[in-house]
């Protein structure tokens, strides 16, 4: 027999919770004890309940787990509404549970009170208000089982005081399955769809693999690496599913859209056939629905109903996990004489076009660059050092702005899941706390915050959370003076006076991070970069927090496709 | 264009403003609803009307039946069905007009359900357009208050909606 508080954290140690990222309070006092004594689970005190979603956020893409939250009541609940709502907007799955001090039945006034399942209502998969202790374990696996499946996301659970307050002792009942009538997510696609998707790219002349989030959150790369290799396809990615394909992998085009590298772009706007998976074709990778991929037939694969059709029509709708419908697709494959027969030289002019543009853009990579004799740092010349020295293996986080695109473009990514960034919300403040979050789940890898000063300054609060848990992440700060991405914006319309003093008034960043008791460095030079760069990832550094403020040029900016002329639509052909 | 949604859902706390969220998000305006549990007392019916093109009306169903609570859905416009909506009327009927307010009541199959010197109150069930029918039949100038149920739909011959997979 167990009390409340009891229950409700074994039942957090029967789903498998390891780590709870926790922001005290009155409201969730009541269980602190329960949760202090139990040993399986680590609790780790964050310094701002969104710094806490942030890095349950974190966890959960670095590893597919669920990443919990546990909260107080008022502000501490609607502070956790944007990190809920990025976890919403990029599908991953984390549990937040809040405290509330009230009894349940109503929303009074009470001190630090407010609604939290009315108010993130829009940004959840699903919430639970727990009206008693009994129904804690069943909530509990429900709650875990929902995050986690079909297309993953953010669930609320609200916790009432009064329920954990009570010595009443309760029976731990955890139910051996889960059982919601309303919520069957599909386990497989239609096979008869699934052949005929086969079919068509067996026909096609020029046919692209456009992979999205969804092969990531559906740990489905080793799966769409065999198929792309035995099919030999072409793959481009969203930024949501960078890392879907190795970066380095021949058949990877980089990413698409509207900051997508042309030959992802020049090759959605050529294709016959565009095989989409786990994506929403998301208005930043398609711009315009009339115009994308405009001579190709469209193969749809996604878990989520909801996302197929929504902007871009399919012609072959395939409802069902990507895993799932690509391992029927390389076993059908593999049965097949033909496709084995004449495995390498399928879709022989498509590739030659393909290199074509590949061969073009080597000659012009630097087309973002200024002078390349300028002393000032470009940010690419950032991305290349770490890239080589990490090997694309490091986990990266990113903020929102220029930094987050050079590093998109440029960072080739060698497995799944490392690429760690807010792209539905575009949610500045997000990449210290999530890099917190990936390195409590992966303490021997390397985590990498790479940030704009803007960004930064938003949850810099989590230096301190660093500090207490001796995690080793390396933080490299873009800083350009300016919030770059708003500003080319306001140069490019001519509102010259956009930004008035705020270069001015930015902090020196190495002695605020030093405050912090970190290890903090500036790279004004190619030269510092380079020294900066080997240090923060020697020996020497191995167990400590380093940051680095590397001063880019100011003046760098990031052109989108058009003024680059590599759009998805027809209109790019002028661009071959 | 017309949408008539019959939509299950778990009769439970907070599943009905998660549905009605969905419209609302969306800015789409929802012309009725009735709502009650069900001969299974778990779960809730709800018919809800609304105008909207039908792109719309799609991606609201996919996103309704990504509700954890929302067991089915019907787009009662696409199959044949049958609608009544329950109203109930209270109108001034002072006089002479008492035989003649008394008479439409009857021609629209009504009942008078409450009765004073100078009123009555009528209970009509019908479609919709019968209920609006009636309404001006009887005149502005008479209608003191109206009270409608909203559209309660269910599908013609022997199949009938129940628990089973989600459909679209």
């Amino acid at each position: 027999m167990l009390t409340a508080d009891e229950v409700l954290v074994r039942a957090l140690v029967d789903q498998g919770i390891e780590h709870i990222f926790w922001h005290p309070g009155g409201a969730n006092f009541p269980y602190h004890r329960a949760l202090s004594d139990c040993e399986e689970i680590a609790l780790v005190l964050v310094r701002h309940a969104l710094g806490a979603c942030h890095m349950a956020d974190g966890y959960a893409r670095a590893t597919g787990r669920p990443g919990v939250v546990m909260l107080t009541s008022g502000s501490g609940a609607t502070n956790s509404i944007t990190g809920i709502a990025n976890a919403y907007m990029d599908s991953v799955p984390i549990v937040v549970l809040c405290g509330r001090d009230s009894s349940g039945d109503s929303v009074s006034t009470q001190l630090d009170e407010t609604d939290m399942i009315g108010v993130s209502r829009p940004v959840v998969k699903h919430s639970y208000v727990l009206p008693s202790a009994m129904d804690i374990p069943r909530i509990v696996r429900e709650a875990v089982f929902v995050a986690t499946s079909g297309r993953p996301g953010p669930v609320v659970i609200d916790l009432p005081r009064s329920a954990y307050e009570s010595k009443e002792k309760y029976e731990y009942v955890m139910p051996e399955t889960v059982s919601l009538r309303g919520y069957r997510p599909a386990e497989s696609g239609h096979a008869g769809q699934i052949k005929k998707a086969l079919d068509a790219l067996l026909r096609s002349a020029r046919p692209l693999i456009y992979a999205g989030g969804g092969v990531i959150h559906g740990d489905a790369s080793s799966e769409l690496l065999t198929f792309a290799e035995c099919l030999n396809l072409p793959v481009a990615t969203s930024l949501m599913g960078l890392g879907a394909v190795p970066g380095s992998n021949r058949l990877c085009l980089g990413m698409l859209g509207l900051h997508g590298s042309r030959i992802a772009n020049n090759a959605i706007a050529h294709t016959d056939l565009a095989l989409a998976l786990g994506t929403r074709f998301d208005e930043r990778a398609i711009d315009d629905p009339e115009t994308f991929c405009p001579q190709a037939r469209v193969i749809h694969v996604d878990i989520d109903p909801s996302s197929i059709s929504k902007t871009i029509t399919a012609d072959l709708p395939i409802v069902g996990p990507v895993k799932e419908v690509l391992s029927i697709l390389n076993q059908l494959a593999c049965d097949r004489k033909e496709v084995q027969s004449k495995r390498n030289d399928r879709y022989m002019s498509w590739w030659e076009q393909v290199e074509g543009w590949r061969q073009k853009i080597s000659e012009d990579t630097r087309e973002n660059m200024t002078d390349s004799n300028s002393k000032h740092i470009h940010p690419q010349d950032v991305v290349q050092v770490l890239y080589e020295e990490t090997k694309g293996e490091a986990f990266i986080t990113t903020d929102v702005g220029q930094h987050q695109i050079f590093v998109a473009q440029g960072y080739k990514f060698s497995a799944s899941r490392r690429w760690v960034t807010p792209g539905g919300l575009g949610t500045m403040g997000f990449g210290l706390p999530a890099a917190l979050g990936v390195q409590f789940a992966a303490p021997q890898e390397t985590v990498v915050c790479i940030t704009g000063e803007s960004s930064f300054l938003v949850n810099l609060q989590e230096l301190s959370t660093c500090a207490q848990y001796d995690l080793p992440i390396k933080v490299f700060c873009f800083n350009n003076g300016t919030l770059g991405m708003v500003n080319q914006w306001n140069q490019i319309h001519g509102w010259k006076n956009g930004l008035l003093g705020y270069p001015e008034s930015m902090p020196d960043f190495v002695q605020l991070v030093e405050a912090f008791g970190h290890r903090a460095l500036r790279a004004s030079t190619r030269d510092e970069l380079k020294r900066a760069v080997s240090l923060a990832f020697s020996h020497e550094c191995k167990s400590q927090t380093v940051f680095v403020d590397v001063r880019v040029d100011p003046n760098v900016r990031l052109l989108p496709r058009e003024e680059r002329g590599c759009s998805t639509s027809a209109s790019s052909s002028a661009s071959q | 264009m017309k949408q008539l949604l019959a939509i299950l859902f778990e009769n439970e706390a907070g599943a009905l403003a998660r549905v009605l969220g969905l419209f609302a998000q969306r800015n789409v305006n929802i012309e009725s609803l009735s709502v009650a549990p069900t001969e299974d007392t778990t779960m809730s019916r709800l018919t809800l009307l609304t105008v909207s093109d039908s792109q719309t009306i799609e991606q609201i169903t996919k996103h309704l039946n990504r509700l954890v609570g929302v067991v089915k859905i019907v787009n009662l416009v696409h199959v044949e069905h049958v609608e009544r909506e329950l109203m109930l009327v209270k109108v001034c009927a002072e006089g002479e007009e008492r035989q003649e307010i008394k008479r439409t009541c009857d021609i629209f199959r009504g009942q008078i359900v409450d009765v004073t010197t100078n009123t009555y109150t009528v209970q009509l069930v019908g479609p919709t357009a019968k209920l609006l029918g009636f309404l001006e039949a009887i005149g502005r100038a008479h209608i003191l208050e109206v009270v409608r149920s909203g559209t309660c739909g269910i599908t013609r011959g022997a199949k009938a909606l129940s628990l089973g997979p989600k459909g679209a």
